[in-house]
């Protein structure tokens, strides 16, 4: 599989961003397993060193298994001044998991995350790739109790 | 394609969608069907129109008509009153001061606008090149590919006074000429959209909402550089921006505006967008380089510059979003009218992302010199829910907080840079008087801690270093001679970082000890956050003459440090305390305050804890 995810890209250093975000989004668990940086290095032909020193220099990559959806609350600071602590808060005791945590049902991971661009709604949050702005905690509930409902 | 009797414009930027816009339009499709007007109204979905805090927000054409805050719910009545019966639905326009604002053009928020940039965002579908050539697009490409030669087109940019947008406020033309000028088999041009800065999304809305106002600004600067290839490099938060600019691409290829002898001139030109994957400093050029080179984002010394050796170690132009944007209307309208707006050194307008305590949060474009005040107070709107204006931080985590004594400094690069803070990408951070200075800058100073590369120690061990010192204070173990080490700190981490990043992270705490000393100093001597913010610096207390004794706040309290009775009242143990502050929420009766500074039983235990580790 993985080797299948290489071969849509020329077998240049400058596609291994590329090949790692197809590999992550392809895992059904949102990350790059040892054996995924294995294939990759034969493939480019770099040391599998210098994948991990990429891997682990970008946040969006993760080296450890994750859920179904994950969430990313913004921390930066005009959705800090409008109160994202609260959010996290919420965050955190509805799903009963720390950031970076993954629900035991594996239907969600909490993270935080740099600024989404969408200051004019903080705060905000990423969930997948839609954007959910101008929280509140009720609104929170809300999201989470559609996507559990949506996944039954 | 028949003729339409409505345009509903519905703002798809990523603020509106993330307030429900899709919704919106979803519902519109349903109720326009079931009229049976489908035929009749034409939905446009733009990109960003700016006031982001009304969203989402639509634009009714022919007769303009705003329409803030909607609602699937309003869409039925929007339909059968104003479509079908000519009756705009007065309770969703905007008021003001009692009278009802009548169509767009006359919002307040956009009244001192001024459009180059943005002139296309939330008024074109981003999705149709049609349109964007329908308002001049790609007409400047043209005019430059057919009558001007590459040095001609570098002293249009130098006469028009751009300067780049993207924070560092580097003449564009410089960059231009030192690139045209070297000899190399090839050149390159990057796109940076690797917008990070927290509080910024002026490069976000364009890239969405006029995707080939960037393309073509791009190409102009290739043809006078001479470069064949060119990259976006865009965040990978945005994936629409991703997606869209994919998409213009694709098409203007088709139409032959990209690809082989353009406009059947010699240039040909290519260019593909290049994904980042979550690293702030790779808004930094060097370090985008590397990104796109597949490495680690980390920086690497200047010189040599990127003009020089950049990518793949050619000679390589790398511009902001935002300075894109503007190349087109430069060629369109001449550099002279581009340069009679703003100030001496600082020419056109600014884009600026309005955020924090500010009545309308979103994108508004000034010229260059327009004052603090206009920008807050008129642009936009003043202070949310009553509150006093207490400062503003511009820059992002590079800039620095203003006060009040500035609101009438006009905005250019100099005037901001000599008061401590900097234009930077144009994030217009506002902050009332609730706001605890020390804690915001604290705030910014782990977002570098985070962020920083690690490559350089000034900027990985000092930064960490000064948050050390900052958390210290926060939590009232503050020392004397503490900001004078921050100050110290802060101008070596300035003087000795490689890159932009180290050299500005210190920027927020110098501007706030700068401007708001004596805050610091009631933390460190007094032990006291006068705003309530830090939570070891205030404590909370039950006013025994209005608590009712209900034992609410008791029962809700996740330590039980809360006792009493009805007749005794209410008493919280302060040593246990854990300032989490549900007994405050709960209370029925709101007797339950936040008072200022340490209560001095939390001190005491402090200064004993304290002791005992000297004599240790």
């Amino acid at each position: 599989m993985y080797k299948e995810i290489c071969e849509k890209y020329t077998p240049e250093k400058d596609n291994l961003l590329y090949i790692l975000h197809d590999i992550q989004d392809h895992h059904p668990q949102h990350y790059i397993p040892e054996e995924a940086v294995q294939v990759v290095a034969e493939y480019l032909n770099i040391p599998t060193n210098h994948i991990y020193g990429v891997l682990t220099f970008y946040t969006m990559y993760s080296t450890k298994p994750r859920g179904k959806n994950i969430i990313r609350l913004c921390e930066s600071p005009p959705c800090y001044i409008k109160g994202s602590t609260n959010i996290l808060r919420k965050l955190k005791m509805l799903l009963g998991v720390n950031t970076g945590e993954t629900t035991k049902d594996g239907m969600f991971t909490l993270e935080l995350c740099a600024c989404l661009g969408v200051c004019g709604n903080a705060p905000v949050m990423m969930i997948n790739e839609d954007v959910y702005g101008d929280l509140t905690e009720e609104k929170v509930e809300e999201i989470i109790d559609k996507i559990r409902r949506g996944n039954q | 394609m028949s003729l339409k009797r409505i345009d509903l414009l519905i703002c798809c930027g990523s603020g509106c969608i993330s307030a429900g816009s899709l919704k919106v339009k979803e519902r519109f499709q349903e109720v326009l069907a079931d009229k049976g007007i489908s035929s009749e109204v034409n939905i446009i979905e733009t990109g960003c129109m700016g006031p982001c805090d009304y969203g989402p927000v639509l634009v009714i054409y022919p007769e303009g008509v705003f329409y803030k805050s909607v609602k699937p719910e309003d869409v039925e009545e929007i339909v059968t009153e104003h479509f079908l019966k000519g009756r705009p639905v007065q309770r969703l326009m905007l008021r003001e001061e009692e009278r009802l604002v009548s169509s767009q053009k006359e919002v307040p928020f956009y009244r001192k606008q001024v459009k180059v940039a943005l002139a296309n965002c939330g008024f074109i579908n981003p999705e149709s090149m049609e349109e964007y050539i329908a308002t001049g697009g790609y007409e400047a490409l043209g005019t430059v590919l057919t009558t001007m030669n590459p040095q001609q087109v570098i002293d249009v940019v130098k006469a028009s006074g751009l300067r780049g947008r993207g924070g560092g406020g580097f003449p564009t033309h410089i960059k231009w000429q030192l690139v045209h000028d070297v000899e190399s088999d090839e050149k390159y041009i990057i796109c940076n959209g690797d917008e990070g800065d927290p509080g910024a999304f002026m490069d976000r809305s364009v890239l969405e909402g006029d995707p080939h106002r960037v393309i073509e600004g791009m190409m102009i600067g290739a043809y006078a550089i001479g470069a064949t290839k060119g990259f976006f490099y865009i965040r990978a938060e945005y994936p629409l921006a991703i997606k869209r600019i994919r998409n213009a691409i694709k098409q203007a290829k088709e139409a032959g505006l990209m690809g082989e002898n353009i406009f059947g001139s010699n240039f040909s030109f290519e260019a593909e967008v290049r994904t980042g994957a979550g690293a702030f400093v790779c808004g930094e050029e060097t370090a985008l380089i590397q990104s796109i080179q597949g490495e680690r984002g980390n920086p690497t010394p200047k010189p040599p510059y990127p003009a020089v050796k950049g990518l793949w170690n050619k000679p390589t132009v790398v511009n902001n979003v935002e300075t894109f944007a503007n190349i087109p209307t430069i060629f369109l309208r001449g550099a002279e009218w581009f340069a009679s707006m703003g100030t001496e050194t600082s020419k056109g307008t600014k884009v600026f992302a309005l955020t924090g305590d500010v009545n309308n949060t979103g994108l508004v474009e000034v010229p260059m010199g327009i004052t603090l005040r206009e920008l807050i107070f008129d642009v936009g709107g003043g202070m949310a829910n009553g509150h006093e204006f207490k400062a503003v931080q511009l820059g992002g985590p590079s800039g620095g907080c203003l006060t009040r004594e500035h609101l009438d400094v006009p905005v250019d690069y100099e005037t901001l840079k000599e008061r401590g803070a900097m234009m930077g990408s144009g994030g217009v951070i506002v902050m009332n008087d609730q706001k605890c200075m020390v804690n915001v800058a604290k705030f910014f100073i782990g977002f570098c801690v985070d962020e920083s590369c690690g490559k350089c120690s000034p900027c990985r061990i000092g930064l960490k270093h000064m948050y050390n010192i900052l958390d210290r204070i926060t939590r009232g173990e503050g020392k004397e001679g503490d900001l004078e080490e921050l100050q110290h700190l802060g101008e070596t981490i300035s003087r000795l970082s490689l890159c932009g990043l180290g050299q500005t992270a210190p920027n927020p705490v110098l501007s706030t000890i700068r401007y708001f000393r004596e805050e610091y100093e009631s933390h460190i001597r007094d032990h006291s956050c006068q705003t309530k913010v830090c939570t070891d610096l205030f404590h909370f207390m039950i006013d025994k003459n209005r608590c009712i004794g209900c034992s609410l706040c008791a029962r809700k309290c996740p330590v039980s440090c809360i006792s009493g009775s009805r007749d005794e009242k209410y008493t919280i143990s302060q040593t246990e305390c854990i300032k989490c502050g549900n007994c405050q929420d709960v209370c029925p009766v709101k007797a339950i305050d936040r008072i200022p500074g340490m209560h001095p039983d939390v001190l005491k235990q402090l200064q004993e804890k304290q002791n005992i580790s000297i004599e240790e």
